[in-house]
This record gives C-alpha cells, sequence and structure tokens, in this order.
C-alpha cells in the first residue's frame, strides 16, 4: 500500500473494490431499479448510515460505545429543520396567524415572537455551520469531561443514553420552542428550491450517496496512517499507549466529535429527504438502533456499516407491515444474535466467505500445474 | 412559581409531594437494588431489569385474576402471597436468562448491553402477546386503598405507606443476607477476587447464576409494589430503566448506602420539581443535574474504596 | 520544601498507603546521571510500587519525585513520558498486532497528539532512528514480524526499543530478563550498560547474578524502606540483607 495521499485515502486495492461495489450499488443499481418512492426510503436508510459510520470509528476502532448517537443525528436534523421552518413561515403564507412570520406550532402556544435562539437560523450559511458545530461541541464537551476522567466503558454508555433521554424529553416538554412531540413539520422550500418534488428527491438522493461515500474516503484516509495504529493500539492496550506519551482522552474525544459530526450530518440530510424531524428520532431507542445497524454490519468495517442499516432497515419495513407481532420478536433476536454469534456482522461472514473461496480460486485458475504443489496459494495476501 | 403560595400551603406541597417522592423512592430503590447487586458485584449490565419489574407485576395481575375468579373469598388475603409469588417468578426467569445467555458475555460488559437490550424487546413483544397491549391493574385488597389525613391539607395514601415498608423490609433482608449469610459471603468474595474464591473451593458459576436470580427476584417484588400505585402495560419497564442505572451510578455501584441515599435524593428531587416545573420539564431538570453532577465525579456519591491502579 | 539538588533523580520522603498499608514509607532516593542502580528486594517490599509513581501510575500520598529538578508528583502519565522518563512493565507489553517496525514508529517522540497523528509522515529521519533502534535490540531482520510471534525474550527486547525511540534520559526496566535463557540474558545485559551513557537506569531484578554483572550500585527495599545501599559486593555481605532477602 502507497503511503502517499491517494494511497491512503484509497486504503489498498481491496478498498478500491469494496468502494467501487457500493458506489455502483448506490448510483445505478439502486436508482435504476426502483421507483422514486422507495428510493427516498432508501436515502432515508443511507442517513442513518452516517451515523452507522460515525458508529464504526468510535466503537469498532476506538472501542468507545455510545448509546446516545441519536442526539447527534437529531441536534444536526432539527438546525436544518429550523432553517427550513423559518422558510416555510415567511409573513405572507402565515398571514391568517395570530402572528404571522412565526411558526405555526409556535402560534399554536401563544407566543408572539421568535425567541432568541431561532433568529440565527433564518441564514443558511449558519444553519449548516450549526449542523456540524452543534453536535462537534455538544460532544466536545461530554467528551472532554467523560474521557479526562477515565469514564468509559458501561459508565459511558449509560450516561450517553441518559443524554438521549434528555434531550427527548426536553424537545417534547417545550412545544412553544420546540414543536414537541409533533416535531416540525410542513417543511417546503431550501432556499427557493422547493424539496418535495420527485426531481428534487432524486437530487438529494445522489448527494446524500455521494457525501456518504465522500465520508467513507475521509475515514479510510484518517483510519489508513497512524491514527487508524493508534486507535487499534487504545483499544487493546490504553495503559501502554499513555506511556507511550499520547494523551488517551484526547484521541477519544477527538473520535467521539467525529461520530457526532457524521451524526449531525446525517440528521440534517434526513430532514430534506423526509421533510420533517421529532424527538422520536433522538431518543433511546433510536439511539440503540443505530448501533445494532454498525454491528450487523460489522463494527469494524466502513462498508459494513451501510450495508447493515440498508439491511437492518429494509428488513424492518417488509416484515413489520407483514408481521407486526413479530417484527420486535426478530429485532430483539438479532440483537442477541449479533452479540453472541456474529461479532463480527456481515463483514466478518464476507470475509469467512472469502478466505474459504479464494483458494479454490486460486486453483482454478492455475488449473495447469505440476502434480506435486497442494493447492498453495501464491502472491500476496494483504 | 414557589412564590406563589403561602407558607403553610407550600409546607403542605412539600409533605405531600414528599409522600409522593416516597413512593416513587421505593420503585427506584426496589429496581436499584437489584440492578445494583447484578451490575455492582458481578460488572454485568441487565438492560431488561425494567422487564423483570413488569414481570413481577404482571404476575401479581395473574394472581388477581386467579383469585378473583375461583377463590373469591382469598380476596383479602392473596397480596401478600402474590409478591412470594411474584419474587420466585422472576427469580426463576432470571436463572433461566442468566442460564442462557448471560453465562456467555461476563468478560464483554459492552455486548451484555446490546445483548439484554435485545432481550428486553422480546419480552416486551411477550407481554404484549400474552397481555394484550392496554394496561392492566390487578384488584388490589380494600385494606390498601384509601389514605389518612393527619390534617386537613395532608393526604398521605395507605398504598404509598405499604409500599414504603415493604421496601424498607427489602433493603434491610438484603442487608442482612449480603453480610451476614453463608451465601452472601460467597458472592461477596467472587466480587472481590474470584480466582482465589475458585481455589478455596466456592463454586463461582453457581454464585454468579444465584446472583442475577436474586437481583431478578428483587425487580420481581418491585412489580408487584408498583401494582399498587400504578398500572402495568409491555412497556413499563423501560419507563424507569435509565433512572434506576443512574441511581446505581450516582450512589457508586458498590454501596448499598450509596444506593439508598441516592434513590432518596432522586426521587424526591424529582418529586419536588416536577410540582413547580410542569410535567416533563421537572424530569429534565433532574436527569440533567444527575448527568452533571456525574461528569464531575464519575465515581458517584460513594464510590467503594479501590486500590490505586 | 526540597531544594534544587544535582541528581538527576531525586526521590524524598516519598509515602504511599492503600487503605491503612503502607506499601512505600518515606523513601529517600538519589540517582545520578550514568549511573545504574538495581533496586532489589523481597516481593512485596514495594519496588514496583516506587516505579508506579514515578511513572504516574500510582500517586503518592506524601513526598515528592523530582526528575531534572522538576516535580513530576501530579502530572498524568503521559506527561511524565514527555519529560524523559521511559518504563518498561513486569509483563512484556508491546502492541501484538503491530509489526515490530510500528512498534517503533508509534514510540516515535514527535506526532503524538491527534493533529500530529493524522499528519505524521515516515520521514527519512524516522527511518533512520528505527532502523538505529532496531539494530540495537537485535531486531533488525524482524522488522515485518508482528508483536504477537516473537518470542519472548523478543518481547522484552522490543519493549526496550520502544523505550529507546522515546530517548528517554531516565529508563526504568521492571524485571528485564524474567524468562530468558542464559545467552539472553547476557545480551540482555549487554545492552543495558550499553545504553545507560547519558542517561540513568533503574533496573529491578532477582537474578543476583545478571543484578551483578551490571549494577553501579544496589538499593535493597524491605517493607517499603530501604534496608541498605551500596555496591554489589557490600550488599551481598551485608548480614542483614542476607538475612530478609539473599537466604543462603
Amino acid at each position: 500500500m502507497k503511503n502517499n495521499v491517494y494511497g491512503r485515502i484509497f486504503g489498498g486495492k481491496q478498498n478500491i473494490v469494496s468502494l467501487g461495489v457500493l458506489a455502483l450499488v448506490l448510483l445505478v443499481v439502486l436508482p435504476v431499479s426502483l421507483d422514486i418512492f422507495r428510493l427516498n426510503l432508501v436515502g432515508k436508510y443511507l442517513t442513518y448510515a452516517f451515523v452507522a459510520l460515525g458508529l464504526v470509528m468510535l466503537w469498532g476502532k476506538a472501542g468507545v460505545l455510545s448509546l446516545g448517537q441519536g442526539v447527534f443525528f437529531g441536534l444536526g436534523g432539527y438546525c436544518m429543520a429550523m432553517f427550513l421552518k423559518l422558510e416555510a413561515s415567511d409573513p405572507i403564507s402565515t398571514k391568517i396567524q395570530s402572528t404571522p412570520g412565526i411558526p405555526d406550532f409556535m402560534d399554536w402556544n401563544q407566543l408572539t415572537h421568535l425567541p432568541a435562539f431561532w433568529v440565527p437560523f433564518k441564514s443558511l450559511p449558519f444553519s449548516l455551520f450549526a449542523v456540524f458545530a452543534v453536535p462537534t461541541l455538544v460532544a466536545f464537551v461530554v467528551g472532554l469531561a467523560m474521557f479526562k476522567r477515565r469514564v468509559g466503558g458501561v459508565y459511558f454508555a449509560v450516561i450517553t443514553q441518559a443524554l438521549a433521554l434528555i434531550l427527548s424529553l426536553g424537545i417534547d416538554s417545550r412545544q412553544g420552542y420546540t414543536g414537541g412531540r409533533n416535531g416540525i413539520t410542513d417543511l417546503k422550500t431550501m432556499w427557493g428550491w422547493d424539496i418535495r418534488t420527485h426531481h428534487a428527491q432524486y437530487i438529494l438522493y445522489f448527494a446524500t450517496s455521494i457525501l456518504l461515500l465522500l465520508a467513507i474516503l475521509l475515514s479510510q484516509w484518517l483510519l489508513s496512517g497512524k491514527t487508524g495504529k493508534m486507535l487499534l493500539a487504545m483499544r487493546d492496550r490504553e495503559d501502554r499507549v499513555r506511556f507511550s506519551g499520547y494523551d488517551v482522552s484526547m484521541f477519544k474525544v477527538a473520535t467521539f466529535c467525529f461520530a457526532a459530526a457524521l451524526s449531525g450530518l446525517g440528521g440534517a440530510l434526513f430532514v430534506l429527504q423526509v421533510g420533517f424531524i421529532s424527538p422520536s428520532l433522538v431518543g433511546i431507542v433510536p439511539s440503540i438502533e443505530m448501533v445494532i445497524f454498525a454491528a450487523v454490519g460489522g463494527r469494524s468495517s466502513l462498508y459494513g456499516a451501510v450495508y447493515g442499516t440498508l439491511l437492518v432497515n429494509t428488513g424492518k419495513s417488509l416484515f413489520s407491515e407483514t408481521f407486526p407481532q413479530l417484527w420486535l420478536f426478530a429485532m430483539g433476536g438479532l440483537f442477541i444474535a449479533v452479540v453472541v454469534l456474529f461479532p463480527d456482522g456481515l463483514a466478518g461472514v464476507f470475509d469467512l466467505l472469502r478466505k474459504k473461496l479464494s483458494p479454490l480460486i486460486e486453483k482454478w485458475r492455475n488449473k495447469p500445474m505440476p502434480v506435486g504443489l497442494p493447492g498453495a496459494v501464491k502472491g500476496d495476501q494483504s | 412559581m414557589m412564590f406563589a403560595y403561602t407558607p403553610s400551603e407550600l409546607w403542605s406541597i412539600f409533605v405531600m409531594q414528599g409522600f409522593a417522592g416516597l413512593s416513587l423512592f421505593s420503585v427506584l430503590l426496589l429496581m436499584a437494588l437489584g440492578l445494583a447487586i447484578i451490575f455492582g458485584q458481578m460488572g454485568v449490565v441487565n438492560l431488561a431489569h425494567g422487564e423483570f419489574m413488569a414481570l413481577g407485576a404482571y404476575t401479581v395481575y395473574l394472581c388477581s385474576t386467579l383469585v378473583t375468579n375461583h377463590a373469591p373469598k382469598l380476596q383479602p388475603y392473596y397480596f401478600v402471597i402474590a409478591i412470594c409469588v411474584a419474587f420466585i417468578a422472576a427469580a426463576l426467569a432470571g436463572l433461566l436468562v442468566e442460564w442462557s445467555l448471560i453465562r456467555f458475555l461476563y468478560k464483554r460488559p459492552l455486548d451484555t448491553l446490546l445483548a439484554t437490550w435485545g432481550l428486553s424487546l422480546i419480552m416486551q413483544q411477550s407481554f404484549r402477546s400474552i397481555f394484550g397491549a392496554r394496561e392492566v391493574t390487578p384488584t388490589l385488597p380494600e385494606w390498601l386503598m384509601g389514605s389518612f389525613k393527619p390534617t386537613p391539607n395532608i393526604d398521605i395514601p395507605i398504598n404509598g405507606v405499604f409500599v414504603m415498608g415493604l421496601t424498607l423490609l427489602l433493603a434491610f433482608g438484603v442487608w442482612l443476607f449480603m453480610y451476614r449469610s453463608k451465601m452472601g459471603l460467597h458472592m461477596r468474595a467472587t466480587v472481590q477476587n474470584r480466582t482465589m474464591s475458585s481455589a478455596v473451593g466456592i463454586n463461582t458459576k453457581l454464585v454468579d447464576r444465584f446472583t442475577f436470580s436474586l437481583g431478578c427476584g428483587i425487580a420481581g417484588v418491585a412489580g408487584a409494589a408498583f401494582t399498587t400505585i400504578g398500572s402495568t402495560g409491555p412497556d413499563s419497564g423501560s419507563r424507569y430503566i435509565v433512572d434506576t442505572f443512574l441511581v446505581v451510578v450516582f450512589g457508586g455501584a458498590s454501596s448499598l448506602m450509596g444506593t439508598i441515599a441516592s434513590a432518596f435524593g432522586i426521587a424526591q428531587g424529582q418529586s419536588i420539581l416536577e410540582f413547580f416545573l410542569e410535567g416533563t420539564q421537572g424530569k429534565v431538570a433532574i436527569l440533567l443535574t444527575i448527568v452533571i453532577v456525574l461528569m464531575i465525579r464519575p465515581k458517584g456519591l460513594f464510590p467503594g474504596k479501590v486500590r490505586a491502579a | 520544601m526540597s531544594s534544587n539538588t544535582n541528581f538527576l533523580l531525586a526521590i524524598e520522603d516519598l509515602t504511599v498507603s492503600f487503605d491503612g498499608f503502607k506499601a512505600v514509607d518515606s523513601l529517600n532516593l538519589y540517582i545520578e546521571k550514568d549511573e545504574l542502580r538495581v533496586i532489589i528486594g523481597p516481593n512485596g517490599a514495594g519496588k514496583t510500587t516506587v516505579l508506579d509513581m514515578i511513572c504516574g501510575k500510582t500517586r503518592p500520598t506524601g513526598g515528592s519525585i523530582k526528575f531534572k529538578n522538576r516535580e513530576l508528583v501530579g502530572l498524568q502519565e503521559h506527561r511524565i513520558v514527555h519529560e524523559g522518563v521511559g518504563r518498561k512493565f513486569q509483563t512484556p507489553s508491546i502492541y501484538e498486532n503491530l509489526t515490530v517496525f510500528e512498534n517503533l514508529e508509534v514510540s516515535y517522540p514527535k506526532g503524538r497528539t491527534v493533529l500530529g497523528c493524522v499528519g505524521f509522515k515516515r520521514t527519512p529521519e524516522v527511518l533512520e532512528r528505527i532502523h538505529k533502534v532496531a539494530e540495537e535490540i537485535s531486531l533488525q531482520d524482524y522488522l515485518d514480524t508482528e508483536g504477537a510471534f516473537l518470542s519472548h525474550g523478543q518481547k522484552q527486547w522490543l519493549e526496550i526499543g520502544m523505550l529507546l525511540m522515546q530517548e528517554p534520559q531516565l529508563v526504568m526496566l521492571d524485571e528485564p530478563v524474567a524468562g530468558m535463557s542464559p545467552p539472553e540474558r547476557e545480551q540482555t545485559a549487554a545492552l543495558i550498560k550499553r545504553i545507560c551513557k547519558g542517561r540513568c537506569i533503574i533496573v529491578i531484578e532477582h537474578d543476583m547474578d545478571f543484578v551483578s554483572r551490571i549494577a553501579h550500585k544496589v538499593t535493597v527495599l524491605h517493607l517499603g524502606k530501604i534496608l541498605a545501599e551500596g555496591s554489589m559486593e557490600e550488599i551481598r555481605n551485608n548480614p542483614k540483607v542476607v538475612d530478609v532477602y539473599l537466604g543462603h
């Protein structure tokens, strides 16, 4: 593997193939074979994949389990939703309200002016910045407080759960300021561009896919150099890494922030494609589900995260329509199976198959071989 | 906010919220006791703990239906027996779960989190399929209903007092068991030094199994107690699981006193805040406070004494 | 308030107690540059605990540890490493999943912050240093072998190599020859004597033969206190030491 920039981004022959396959699936196969309705659904699932990707970096590579990634997904989503809602609440369309020019739910709650923290979201550049900045900032504060004090493992996971609960309850309880349980709905346009048309949904789907692929490339680049080795070392021998002169807590904070930023981006893309956000996407249940997407794909595999997310969500839609009673059993069983039987998820299964098949393929390729050699595999195995 | 009331009204509010807080304290403590035993002693995290509580509640409901339909004369007496049955049912269920799932995951606490979450989904759906999605209540005996009023402004519900009494009894029982019985000694020894305990002939696998069952059994009693103050639905268990974990972590997972103090503080804090801030905002406020305190003091209020490094 | 000293490492009044048990009791220890000090003593004497306190793994309950006249007590582990302290642990503690080359690369004293890691480049200087250290520890032919596949002795040497990469001025070796064969012990003794120049080294060991080959000065610990200090000859003939530790 070359040690220059390209080598590091693409991460070797095997990863180029994986990237190519995924790009083909997302950018060609799916748009061609699915109607816009289903494609939009896939687009939605892909936004969850951003969270799963972050979890692969945080959990699979750095060994830190967060059960509250919904918080960051939600923060990014709400930032985008606030911008879109303000745009949809211009004085002309809301002239029937008691106070025109503010979102409808504020009007129902007898608010007479826009709360101060909403005002900056009138600007698109600020909102786009906030989509990344707000989750990252929260992750930084929480991460610093926890990791500097060597809080990890189970304690950390429980506290992230509590954060998810706090945010979802907090949003829920303040209907006037946040739209409450119903969330922020009725979103129409982004800077004048109508996001509800089929045309727009196609564009948003491709944008999401491309951004996801770029996120994978970025993660690969980060992992390919010393950083990847250090994360692995920290996961397996944290103490030793400290004695090599590394401040382990800062690495965890950085990874946590990275995962948060990715999740925030996912949230924003979700809002654009689906047209609403609510606290039901922020709380404990969705946060833990996002972990299972990463686990099914193989918690250390970036590509696995995407396939895992698509698989579980597709299964969920299909299953819960036809067998609503059985679906929760299946989901619970999936959690247990992935932990007990398939800790490496789809990626692990794939690797196993590859190992079993590659000597066979080599044999087939080298058929005219002298009799004495017992199918030994030559050539490099990276 | 607080200033709209006269001092005597305020006092009555505090006393009443205090008692409402005591009910919440009891439920939290019962749940936390079981969870702390499992987590503090074994390092196993059981996200399905709430479902064991619900199991206890549903057991009491079953007993109630049986008694009402087949032996109405036993009506006033069945409740105490039902509590014991709830304990046994939950403990047995815990035994089954430990044997079939948990014992493979002892060295992997993060994986236990996920596996027990899956278990909780399965249990919730089972409740839904067997008992229906609507909430149910057992028929409570006469002597549990009503309240007594020491002063015109203060209304103390009897079931709250009962639950409190039960909780204190159980907490005392747990303490007695852990510190005065042979099995309790084995449990503590296994926690402190597994290899040595095994070397002196303690069957650590059995101790683990027993510990887990005991923790679940206590959750079952919590569920039974819960039926006196609220109705039971398939997701009643998940309502309190995060709070319970925070109680355990906040109190410092290895200390019984810490768990009691933590449950008391959190329950009272929530109860009082819930009155003055509307509805869920009180809960949000208390959760936020706990998390902030934990960020400053991650080991909780009464951390166990740990040998340095 | 302790004054500045000429010693590279000055430990004064060092005490640590665990739940009332004094593992180390008012210890005073002074080490000069270029000195190789060996600490011996029965198990439980507090030897490893002293090293733990110097490198920041354990916090003392009293006393001071000054290295190059800078106080180490209270600093975080990675900061103490930056001050020039390197430690080798009792059980070989290398990165099993990384190759020998990568183990050494990771110990290079540059690029240890988050941003430093991301931007780390394998410059010729880095490569040169890695090769030099690999030769020093006799592993230059094993650069591409994964840590997990090294022999026990080789793992010990690798860990010493990782220390050397950091260019420490205080090297602490906890039982460096445990589990090694006699020829390996000879090689290790030679290695340790070579790296002594420009640094001070503390070694904890039980093999008296090995100790006599390398030690400039020996300190005997017993029950958290210094029992005796001097050259190997003096120690061997000290009746108290014979009683408590050396036996025969």
